[in-house]
């Protein structure tokens, strides 16, 4: 029924110019979509809200007040959190931010090259290779986690930190991001003028290209952030130590203590919380580098 | 429940690509471990909380002594840890020590992943009711574990709200029936109880009460009966209960139950050893008013329980010191001092029989405040288990369970087709599996 009244207003919002409908019709179907929008984000937000209301709760509070009636037990809950088993969870808290910071980070910078090299340098077998990484796109995680396990087994790096970041460095999607973008933000135009000038690849790419990528890099950056933040499967399988263990696998084992201990609800909530907290701050902070688009242009069009 | 749907979907999603990769049996070498000699490090992968602390007692006691050092690495309990131990047995590089809940056994024997440890176990079997141990041996001369902790099934119910809607505690499931009615009666909106399909373990250990094997093994072939007569008698029992209105049939574990049970929406609840932990977070402010009885019975005359939940430690076929790791294990679920230690610590309910009504069990949960012999008469109840019989794909049963009861718990539909369901896709997968299936 959305798409419908979707379909119904796109021609009002000005995408098929010169159809016969004036702008009082304009005004009355827009609230149609707005509706739509409104539901949407209250969809999303709701289990938001109950999150951070649930986490204010005690443990007796927790199943037996109003749901979205605020609890008293917010400083006790992050107490208890902290000390559960010495502080283990900032350690998860910490891991996490080395898996998805340093993960993100070194997988931006291999996109960042390899999408570079297929964007602008002619070799055989580019199309195959770029063929090879959409195959890639397609193939879900989850789906590697065991071959990859299997084999770093073999290397025998399983149970380290190190497990969980090497699978993370090369990312398919991310490649293919950075290639796309390089494409359209780096003319060759430009490229060619540097070759002109004398400037060694190596130069061209560290001073004129990167720069003119970096609003495609910090989206591939942040994709890459937020996946690893939120991976569970690759982590589980690879670790078996729970001082390595990143956020996501930390509250699972505290939910999942065997039937003969009851699951540690109040703390699960309040440390799921706590670990959405970084997402939504690095999204505040990085978000200023997409505007950079307008400004990074080299070539006017 | 979101969690539990997403642990399902790792471990089918494990499963699945497990299956992809398994191209071959590896030819696992069987070879002797020898005498030991010099110091030995262990790892061990248990979910019991505090466990850390227990091992602590046998790295600076006995472990120091015969230099055999464990070091606790914290899981994630239920079905896949198991999937998560075999994809480790695959690259050959399970732990020494796993913590394996009882149904799961067959499945990590079936998978050549756990050492037989009979001749490191040394008195351990005495300490154990029959019952009990014979579920580490597979009906074998094997031993695959040691017992760690059981989970007898018992009967709990508001005392004051039992008096208050002058009902008596049901001794066989036609008074547990009659209460059920009697209550809807007196008070159309309080419920006895509610059937929930979300815990397979649940309606497995009624079954088992009423003498169902689910799975026996006929020479060489393993026959499943999990829609034989007991376990249709359970099934028809609790479906005409939903289909009446007597219970209800929403699922256990929700917010909704918690406040049913803490609002005194529900008043009784068909549970295991380890209820007072779970009733102290669901219903907090019932503290004291509750109190335990034996199951009710299928016929007058009899005093049998089921098992819903229990482990074992058990020791990897992956250990380059089995006998070591053999010697922890036993340690662990027979030592005084050692089970003192997991009562406190972890809140498990012992295995080990004398264990069951020292220490830490003369006196009663504190939940239970109200009823002194709490722990006396649970081991009286664990005494009257009985016995219990597992296959190695107790997993896809109990998904096919939670499917298949869940909705007809929901539609208050027929549970026998629901039972015939689960049989089926249970022998399905033994013979995908390339399991000899005899029918």
């Amino acid at each position: 029924m959305s798409s419908l009244a979707i379909r119904k207003a796109s021609p009002a919002a000005g995408t098929t110019p010169g159809t016969a409908q004036g702008p009082p019709l304009r005004r009355r179907i827009a609230l149609v979509p707005t509706i739509t929008l409104l539901i949407g984000a209250i969809y999303c937000l709701l289990p938001v809200a109950w999150v951070v209301i649930a986490a204010t709760k005690s443990g007796s509070e927790l199943f037996s007040t109003f749901t979205f009636l605020p609890g008293s037990g917010f400083a006790d809950n992050i107490k208890d959190l902290s000390a559960y088993r010495d502080g283990v969870y900032w350690k998860w808290m910490g891991n996490s931010a080395l898996y998805a910071g340093l993960g993100a980070l070194l997988s931006t910078v291999v996109s960042a090259f390899s999408g570079y090299a297929l964007a602008i340098y002619r070799f055989r077998g580019r199309e195959t290779i770029f063929n090879v990484l959409l195959a890639g796109v397609l193939m879900p995680p989850v789906i590697l986690a065991i071959p990859q396990y299997l084999l770093l087994a073999k290397a025998d790096v399983t149970d380290s930190y190190l497990s969980v970041l090497l699978p993370l460095i090369l990312s398919p999607y991310g490649v293919y991001l950075a290639r796309i973008y390089a494409t359209a933000a780096v003319p060759a135009d430009v490229v060619e003028a540097g070759r002109m000038d004398g400037a060694s690849e190596w130069r061209i790419f560290t001073r004129v290209a990167l720069p003119m990528m970096v609003p495609g890099l910090v989206t591939v950056f942040l994709f890459q952030f937020v996946a690893v933040w939120n991976n569970f499967l690759l982590p589980y399988i690879m670790l078996s130590d729970d001082e390595k263990f990143p956020i996501t696998l930390g509250l699972y084992t505290l939910l999942e203590q065997g039937a003969n201990t009851p699951a540690l609800y109040t703390l699960v909530i309040t440390g799921a919380l706590l670990a959405v907290i970084p997402l939504v701050a690095l999204f505040l902070v990085i978000q200023r580098f997409w505007s950079l688009d307008l400004l990074s242009g080299a070539v006017k069009s | 429940m979101p969690i539990t749907k997403r642990s399902r979907l790792v471990a089918s999603t494990i499963a699945v690509v497990l299956g992809a990769t398994a191209l071959a049996a590896c030819g696992s070498s069987d070879d002797e471990t020898e005498a030991e000699s010099g110091p030995v490090s262990l790892t061990y992968w248990t979910w019991t909380p505090g466990m850390d602390k227990v091992v602590d007692l046998w790295n600076d006691g006995p472990g120091k002594k015969d230099q055999i050092k464990v070091t606790v690495k914290k899981q994630a309990s239920g079905d896949t840890l198991v999937t998560k131990i075999l994809t480790a047995h695959k690259a050959g590089k399970a732990p020494d020590l796993v913590q394996a809940e009882y149904q799961a056994l067959p499945t990590l024997v079936s998978n050549d992943a756990l050492a037989d440890i009979s001749k490191d176990t040394g008195e351990a079997k005495t300490r154990f009711a029959d019952g009990v141990w014979q579920q580490t041996t597979l009906g074998t001369d094997a031993v695959y574990a040691v017992p760690q902790d059981i989970g007898p099934m018992m009967f709990y119910y508001r005392e004051d709200l039992f008096k208050k809607y002058k009902l008596d505690v049901p001794k066989t499931w036609d008074e547990f029936a009659e209460t059920a009615r009697k209550l809807k009666k007196a008070s159309p909106d309080t419920d006895l109880t509610t059937f929930s399909a979300n815990d397979s373990g649940l309606f497995a250990g009624l079954a088992q009460q009423a003498g169902a094997q689910w799975w026996t093994t006929e020479g060489q072939k393993w026959k499943v009966g999990i829609n034989d007569a007991a376990s249709q008698k359970v099934a028809k029992f609790w479906g005409d209960l939903v289909k009446e209105g007597a219970i209800d049939n929403q699922p256990m574990y929700t917010p909704a139950w918690n406040k049913a049970l803490n609002t005194g929406k529900q008043i009784a609840w068909v549970s295991a050893v380890w209820a007072p932990g779970t009733l102290t977070t669901a219903a907090p402010d019932t503290k004291g008013k509750w109190a335990m009885a034996p199951l009710p019975q299928w016929s007058g005359g009899e005093n049998l329980t089921g098992s819903w939940g229990g482990s074992s430690t058990a020791v990897t076929t992956d250990s380059k010191h089995q006998a070591a790791a053999a010697k922890f294990a036993a340690w662990l679920n027979t030592d005084d001092a050692a089970l003192q230690a997991l009562a406190k610590e972890s809140g498990i309910y012992p295995a080990a029989t004398n264990a069951q009504t020292s220490g830490a069990f003369t006196n009663p949960p504190e939940y239970f405040s109200n009823q002194a012999d709490f722990y006396t008469q649970a081991a009286e109840i664990a005494k009257s288990t009985a016995p219990s019989a597992w296959g190695p794909n107790v997993n896809v049963a109990y998904t096919t369970f939670k499917d298949a009861f869940g909705m007809a718990a929901k539609d208050k539909s027929d549970f026998v087709a629901a039972l015939n369901t689960m049989q089926d896709d249970t022998v399905a997968d033994l013979k995908k599996q390339g399991f000899g299936v005899s029918e």
